[in-house]
């Protein structure tokens, strides 16, 4: 921006005209539908725009055109809190944008009355607009798309947290009942969790059932195995059940080998593993009454 | 230079490793634990690593070789109280210790090598040796 004797006729406009600037913008929006969805009140809409108006205005006055000015701070603190908003009560990429964008049309308007003859200023004005628009446009476009990719992160999270839940069944009997695919990411969050549980319940035997899982390849057999074996070191053994017949088909045929016992269902692994803790399920003789049993 | 103790419990040998291992006490405790066994005839090798919180492919592998070496001297080597984080690290590195036999903690791993010698109860009189 080369510096000139005059302030350019925008920062004049901006300065002067900004509550005339207001209702002009608010009417274009709402032309847009943004208030259709309701998911945004007219009082806290024309609340939002008075408030990046008057920032705006200040901004200009004290740091011309540079938007990444520490004058601008505020304004690019509120633009990234409106976007936030927008982005958590789920209003679309276009419509985020269209609202720092529709104040172009009435800043052109104001551009048209104030130029007078002066085609040349009017031009460098309209210019100016383009480019402190645009630029302001684009942050509340990236904070947004941060937000929304925040919210898939956190979501991620706790898919995965909630997909590898680690049960108690029996004193020193643990089950991990295994739901989706087993990429690398979620072994990992699996054995975490598998051995911390070993290590808090004392756990014997952990049963892995793995009907929840649609498809398993050379490198889930992989991903399994290790988690078996560091559940081995630590001095628990594993028990792999669920294991649907296709997939039992396709493991042999890929030439995977679990070298770990494996059973069809987690019934028969569960008898397995009370056996190997020293119990056992007997069917009652006679039952008198309806007694819990342990 | 710094020895780890070797105690004898009965006929087990019970090694708590409590400092941070660098490979020459590594070493030098493999050469310890195997004059250890033929003197005193233990029939069961307990190594401890509940306070390892780090385990390279150094200490992995020492592992694998003392009880490889117990086992050629007639000892079983259980090691015990391996943490998670540490389980992880060795399966990572591709070590799965096959040959070491492995428990929760010392109780446990106590009652594996019992298990084997089918001696119903350890001496109780446990004399330290260095």
């Amino acid at each position: 921006m080369t510096p000139r004797s005059q302030p350019p006729l925008i920062v004049k406009i901006l300065s002067e005209q900004a509550s005339s600037l207001l209702p002009k913008w608010t009417a274009l929006l709402k032309q847009n539908g943004i208030l259709a969805t309701g998911r945004i009140k007219e009082t806290e809409l024309a609340t939002q725009c008075r408030t990046v108006l008057d920032l705006l205005a200040t901004a200009i006055a004290a740091a011309g055109l540079d938007v990444a000015a520490a004058p601008y701070q505020p304004l690019r603190d509120l633009l990234a809190d409106i976007s936030r908003s927008r982005a958590i009560q789920g209003f679309s990429p276009s419509e985020t944008a269209s609202f720092v964008f529709s104040l172009k049309p009435p800043l052109f308007e104001a551009i048209d009355a104030a130029k007078g003859s002066d085609d040349a200023t009017a031009l460098r004005a309209v210019q100016d607009v383009t480019r402190l628009i645009d630029a302001l446009g684009l942050h509340t476009m990236e904070v947004f798309q941060k937000s929304r990719e925040e919210v898939i992160v956190r979501q991620q999270r706790e898919i995965a947290e909630l997909s590898t839940p680690v049960v108690k069944l029996w004193e020193g009997v643990l089950a991990l009942p295994l739901i989706g695919t087993l990429d690398s990411q979620r072994t990992q969050i699996v054995m975490e969790n598998l051995l911390e549980s070993i290590v808090a319940e004392r756990a014997e035997i952990a049963i892995i059932d793995i009907t929840g899982v649609p498809t398993v390849d050379t490198l889930t057999a992989q991903h399994l195995l290790k988690t078996v074996s560091a559940a081995r070191l630590m001095g628990a053994d594993c028990i792999i059940s669920g294991i649907r017949p296709q997939i039992a088909q396709t493991m042999v045929h890929l030439g995977v080998e679990l070298n770990v016992v494996s059973k069809a269902t987690l019934a028969d692994a569960f008898a397995v593993a009370l056996r190997r803790v020293g119990r056992t399920v007997a069917p009652l003789k006679t039952v008198h009454r309806q007694q819990p049993v342990g | 230079m710094d020895r780890i103790p070797i105690l004898k419990l009965g006929s087990a040998l019970l090694v708590t490793i409590q400092v941070d291992m660098h490979d020459r006490l590594a070493t030098a405790l493999q050469e310890d634990l195997t004059e250890k066994i033929v003197a005193t005839h233990a029939k069961g090798v307990l190594i401890d690593i509940s306070a390892l919180e780090i385990v390279d492919s150094f200490i992995g592998r020492m592992l694998d070789h003392i009880a490889a070496i117990s086992r050629m001297l007639d000892a079983e080597t259980v090691v015990v109280g391996m943490r998670p984080a540490v389980a992880i690290t060795l399966v990572e590195l591709g070590l799965s210790l096959t040959g070491v036999k492995t428990a929760l903690d010392v109780e446990r791993g106590m009652e594996m090598i019992r298990r084997r010698l089918d001696e119903p109860e350890v001496a109780d009189g446990d004399d330290a040796g260095a």
